[in-house]
């Protein structure tokens, strides 16, 4: 469902964008107003990330918005009403983004559970390989939720394969080593290791980690069929304010 | 990866796709040094001159004689270089660096000796070192600090979070999640992700071969209970890993009671209703959280137990029942200090008199013909500000007002 919805997209666009926000920062009110304007702006699907107190594969900016949600009390039942409340609202495909632990405690089967109940249409968990993922996979599976899957730089293609037969959906590509937030060098070097992400698998790509301004939009343009805007609208959002989304947005295609 | 390093359903390798490359390296090079039989020979080498392995087990007579029941021994682990059963696990995961051409380590620490471990690791072979310590660490560990910095180290206080040991260990995994190719993270107990848990018990497994051949050559038969504090379980497993198959003797596993299970301000995570199965910092295991899966703040006197997680081979033993577990107040523990240094003149770290406080509850219901073991896993004199802290000490405390004053003039 959702690789069909993405691909329809791409007949229109030459590339999707998918935003991110972490759940309860600054607070849910604001959250569901950068929903709006990402939304208005044209994003073709966005990530919703419940914040988790130890979230590793996370730069200092994802991080510092996690521990500040937490702080102000945002618990997992709350994120998991507020997935539900913009789903229902917006017409573009909502994915969850935690670790894994945050599954683990709900409850797997429960946590897919709610989130066919809620219409999320699938879950981004970096910290879940899928040799770990048997009973994430069979309750994903049994509740028609994509599992999303990453691809990274020091992935061969033997397990690029293997990863993309257990995903579903799209395969989300790392574009560089280390955590969100920082620099990529958008270069020539991503053309091999895209190259390879591509034969390994006929699910869209996406691409993410340093995605921040219409050049890396322009450079993605082609080979990617999404791109992955994650720590700049935080970023954006802590030095101008929530307004600043929609413009930002719309200036990147 | 070869397999995945699970205990009973405990442990596992939850690794961001980024790092599976890296582990798949660690895991073979690691298989091949086990594999190798000069492997063993060189690093019992390498400790026996640089560090002072074999280390004695000393018979505690005084207490013994005060407690009136079994006799009492120490395996001496304090007497390593660098002052703790840490230097087991850093000379040999050094080797291990070397075979895999690696030129930069990184580490988190709690109280530092690890740290001081891996920065003095690293000046012996040649390596740049990073320490990732929380800031509320490097406060109270300032001795260390200056260390660690002095063996050309860099000490970077981690400030998210907690500001304690588990967000250190989060910030050496962004470290090397952006420069694995080159640096190797030097993980200072025996739990992360496969094969962490495996390969600093297999190092440490020293303490217990040692224990084992000392016992069974000056007394003829073993202990019949054997205790060991436990943060992240490294020193526990490694002297329990000389006695696992002999039934007889009982394992006591002691963690931090802090102010008291009730209170909530502890790090007791195989023994109280606080914790329960979750997965973090890439393996599964008991972790001290919430309903929903966060994380909890931890308490102890100890720096080096203060821990939100446990060894998944602990908690597989702990299942199996052939490791019971006990907890000793901050409390307790200093008063087991001071008994210690009073009645033996040998000064545990706080860290491991945890396991002399638990050893000296139990004493007096044990007979003279019973042996008992207690590893003292560190040195508490070279945490000397900690120490007179947690002793309230006055002369120190107008010491240090002097010392400040004269910086101040």
């Amino acid at each position: 469902m959702l690789e069909k919805y993405l691909k329809n997209r791409l007949k229109e666009k030459k590339i999707l964008l998918m935003t991110h926000i972490v759940l309860g920062y600054p607070s849910f009110e604001e959250g569901f107003q950068i929903v709006e304007s990402m939304v208005e702006a044209g994003v073709d699907l966005m990530e919703l990330q419940i914040p988790f107190s130890e979230p590793i594969a996370d730069g200092p900016v994802i991080l510092r918005a996690n521990q500040s949600a937490l702080a102000n009390g945002v618990t997992v039942k709350k994120c998991l009403e507020f997935a539900g409340d913009v789903a229902k609202k917006f017409p573009i495909p909502f994915l969850v983004m935690t670790y894994y632990n945050i599954l683990f405690q709900y409850g797997l089967d429960r946590f897919a559970g709610v989130m066919a109940k809620n219409d999320i249409k699938g879950a981004i968990v970096p910290d879940l390989p899928p040799e770990e993922g048997k009973e994430y996979l069979d309750a994903m599976a049994g509740h028609d939720r994509c599992p999303i899957f990453i691809f990274s730089p020091t992935t061969p293609l033997e397990r690029m394969k293997y990863i993309a037969s257990h995903g579903n959906g799209f395969i989300y590509c790392v574009a560089r080593k280390g955590v969100t937030g920082a620099d990529t060098d958008f270069s020539s070097d991503l053309h091999s290791y895209l190259a390879r992400c591509r034969q390994a698998t006929n699910l869209p790509l996406a691409l993410g980690f340093g995605v921040k301004d219409k050049n890396d939009i322009d450079f993605l343009t082609g080979q990617v069929d999404i791109a992955v805007i994650g720590t700049q609208t935080i970023r954006l959002v802590e030095k101008e304010g929530v307004g600043s989304v929609g413009p930002f947005i719309s200036g990147l295609r | 990866m070869l397999n995945r390093g699970y205990y009973d359903g405990f442990g596992g390798a939850y690794l961001p796709e980024i790092l599976v490359a890296t582990f798949d390296e660690l895991e073979k090079v690691f298989l091949e040094a086990k594999n190798d039989p000069d492997f063993w020979q060189n690093y019992e080498n390498l400790m026996s001159t640089y560090s002072c392995r074999p280390t004695p087990i000393t018979f505690a007579e005084n207490l013994s004689r005060y407690f009136g029941g079994p006799r009492i021994y120490i395996k001496r682990e304090d007497l390593n270089h660098t002052g703790a059963h840490k230097a087991n696990n850093v000379m040999g995961q050094g080797l291990l660096v070397k075979r895999m051409n690696k030129t930069r380590v990184i580490a988190e620490t709690g109280a530092g000796q690890h740290g001081v471990a891996t920065a003095t690791m690293a000046a012996k072979f040649g390596f740049d070192c990073t320490i990732y310590m929380g800031e509320v660490d490097v406060e109270r560990q300032r001795p260390n600090v200056f260390w660690m910095e002095r063996l050309g180290a860099e000490v970077i206080p981690v400030k998210e979070g907690t500001r304690i040991l588990k967000d250190a260990i989060n910030e050496a995994f962004r470290d090397w999640v952006t420069h694995m190719d080159t640096t190797h993270y030097v993980l200072g107990t025996a739990c992360g992700p496969h094969p962490f848990p495996e390969m600093v018990t297999y190092f440490q497994s020293i303490i217990g071969k040692e224990a084992r051949k000392q016992m069974m050559e000056s007394q003829g038969r073993l202990p019949t209970r054997i205790y060991a504090c436990v943060g992240g379980g490294s020193n526990a497993l490694g002297i329990f890993s000389g006695f696992l198959h002999d039934p007889a003797v009982e394992l006591v596993g002691v963690e931090a009671g802090g102010k008291g299970l009730d209170t909530g301000e502890h790090a007791s995570r195989l023994c109280s209703e606080d914790a329960a199965v979750g997965v973090a910092q890439g393996y599964k295991t008991y972790f001290l959280q919430n309903h929903e899966g966060q994380m909890k703040e931890t308490h102890s006197i100890a720096a080096g137990l203060d821990y939100v997680g446990v060894s998944p081979i602990l908690s597989h033993l702990k299942e199996t029942g052939r490791v019971r577990f006990e907890a000793a107040t901050d409390d307790e523990v200093v008063a087991a200090t001071a008994l210690t240094i009073r009645k033996e003149g040998v000064i545990p770290a706080l860290e491991s008199a945890h396991a002399f406080a638990q050893a000296f509850r139990e004493a007096s219901k044990l007979s003279h013909d019973d042996i008992i073991l207690i590893n003292q896993s560190g040195r508490g004199d070279k945490d000397i500000f900690t120490v007179a802290d947690a002793f309230n000490d006055p002369k120190w405390q107008q010491f240090i007002i002097e010392k400040a004053k004269k910086y101040h003039a």
